[in-house]
């Protein structure tokens, strides 16, 4: 589905990736775990084509997605900060995408989902960090896509609706969706993906799943392995 | 007329650079969607562009319509000076963007297009009399038209003065001036000349915006 092969990206001085190779053929959930500063946010928006990388080739569904624009239309993207047009109301908004897209969208289901009616009417500079993070959701699974890109999904959200996202993350798959996710919280990770992919420096330091991490770090907890995965030199 | 040609630039400039930073956000979101690149960008610079031309034509119509234009004789000096401002405010807007989009500092970006701005409207100017006191010993006729052709609000003020027939003012270079852009051919070279200055920073923009990341 997607096929990542020798991926380079500098800033500036900094590298940030660095050789690159990643495979995602697979339905089901990917989550990119890697400390602050590792490349997980460059190599989605890699993907997603904000970011135009310095070498390397990404490969999606089998088309190089250089200077096209098109393959987004099978993607959903939830970005890392909601960063909206503070002028526009949530309705408006929600139709304008709707309008880019151009497909069948399941909005009403997802607004009572989240339970955003109230604040449809409102301007989107007026809501709160989580609400917007919650219109974001809805911005992101309306669109039944294939593959769908999550970085950050829980950031400012309640405990009520990070179990609401769980469960729709959960139903996305069974759905036979691929997902992509960052986070930095670990039991969110352990809990809902099947592969681990562990970035440092640019390069996949590991690959894998969740037990493979913990009996190749001799570690019962998630949370130990992966610390003990970034202070050791091994694999 | 001095007003027009130098306020419509300023005009032009500060509202670019302003609409593309404060649009910065909505970029991003319509980048993630499957829009091509260059429509979004180009989106912007027209609606920029387009809305201003319009009020310009607009604020200055409608007053000069009321008071009975359509009857005068001066309909064409008028239309000429509509049209140079419709051009300055593609050729500022344009390069407005240009800056905008090279620049991630907000204050810096509007620090270079006012300096731009004011480059093109007074220094210009300045240097180029500089160098006709310099060099008044020499035949400066062809460099001072090359030189007018090199700055749109010049290039504007004189196909303006041209037009309105006060030429005579300017004595020898009048003439020269008159002999070159007052035939048809020099019209159709200068406004070539701001055609050109609305298609290269829009063919830099769409350059720059295929490779720039976000």
């Amino acid at each position: 589905m997607v096929s990542i092969q020798n991926l380079h990206k500098k800033f500036g001085p900094l590298k940030v990736l660095n050789g690159l190779e990643l495979d995602i053929k697979e339905q089901g959930i990917i989550a990119v775990l890697g400390p602050n500063g590792s490349g997980k946010t460059t190599l989605i928006k890699s993907i997603l084509g904000m970011v135009v990388p310095d070498k390397g080739e990404i490969i999606i569904s089998g088309n190089n997605i250089k200077k096209r624009w098109n393959y987004r239309q099978e993607i959903d993207y939830l970005p890392q900060i909601a960063n909206f047009p503070g002028n526009l109301k949530v309705q408006e908004l929600i139709t304008m995408i709707k309008d880019l897209r151009g497909k069948p969208a399941r909005e009403q289901e997802l607004i009572e989902y989240f339970r955003l009616q109230p604040f449809l009417d409102k301007k989107l500079n007026k809501l709160s960090g989580g609400t917007q993070q919650k219109v974001n959701l809805v911005l992101c699974f309306m669109f039944d896509s294939q593959l769908i890109i999550l970085d950050e999904p829980t950031s400012g959200l309640d405990p009520v609706a990070l179990l609401q996202l769980r469960k729709l993350i959960q139903q996305e798959k069974e759905n036979g969706k691929t997902i992509l996710i960052t986070s930095h919280i670990m039991n969110f990770v352990e809990e809902v993906a099947d592969r681990i992919v562990f970035l440092l420096e640019g390069k996949i330091y590991f690959d894998g799943t969740v037990e493979e991490i913990k009996t190749t770090t001799g570690q019962p907890d998630f949370e130990h392995a992966i610390a003990k995965l970034l202070s050791e030199d091994h694999v | 007329m001095n007003v027009i040609i130098m306020i419509v630039p300023l005009i032009g400039t500060i509202f670019g650079v302003m609409y593309y930073y404060n649009s910065r956000e909505f970029t991003q979101l319509l980048l993630a969607q499957p829009v091509k690149r260059s429509s979004i960008f180009l989106g912007q610079y027209f609606g920029v562009a387009i809305s201003l031309s319009l009020s310009l034509i607009l604020g200055l119509g409608i007053p000069f319509a009321a008071y009975g234009l359509f009857k005068s004789p001066a309909i064409w000096d008028f239309t000429m000076l509509l049209i140079t401002g419709l051009f300055l405010t593609l050729i500022f807007s344009a390069l407005a963007f240009n800056i905008a989009l090279s620049n991630e500092n907000k204050i810096k970006g509007f620090g270079y297009a006012i300096l731009l701005w004011l480059f093109l409207a007074v220094i210009y100017d300045g240097i180029f009399l500089l160098f006709l006191v310099y060099f008044q010993d020499y035949p400066l006729d062809k460099f001072s038209l090359a030189a007018s052709m090199f700055n749109p609000i010049d290039l504007s003020r004189i196909l303006i003065l041209l037009k309105l027939d006060i030429s005579a003012l300017l004595s020898y270079t009048g003439a020269v001036f008159k002999q070159f852009f007052g035939t048809p051919l020099g019209t159709l070279a200068s406004i070539g000349m701001l055609v050109v200055w609305v298609i290269l920073p829009l063919y830099r923009l769409k350059k720059v915006v295929g490779k720039k990341d976000f």
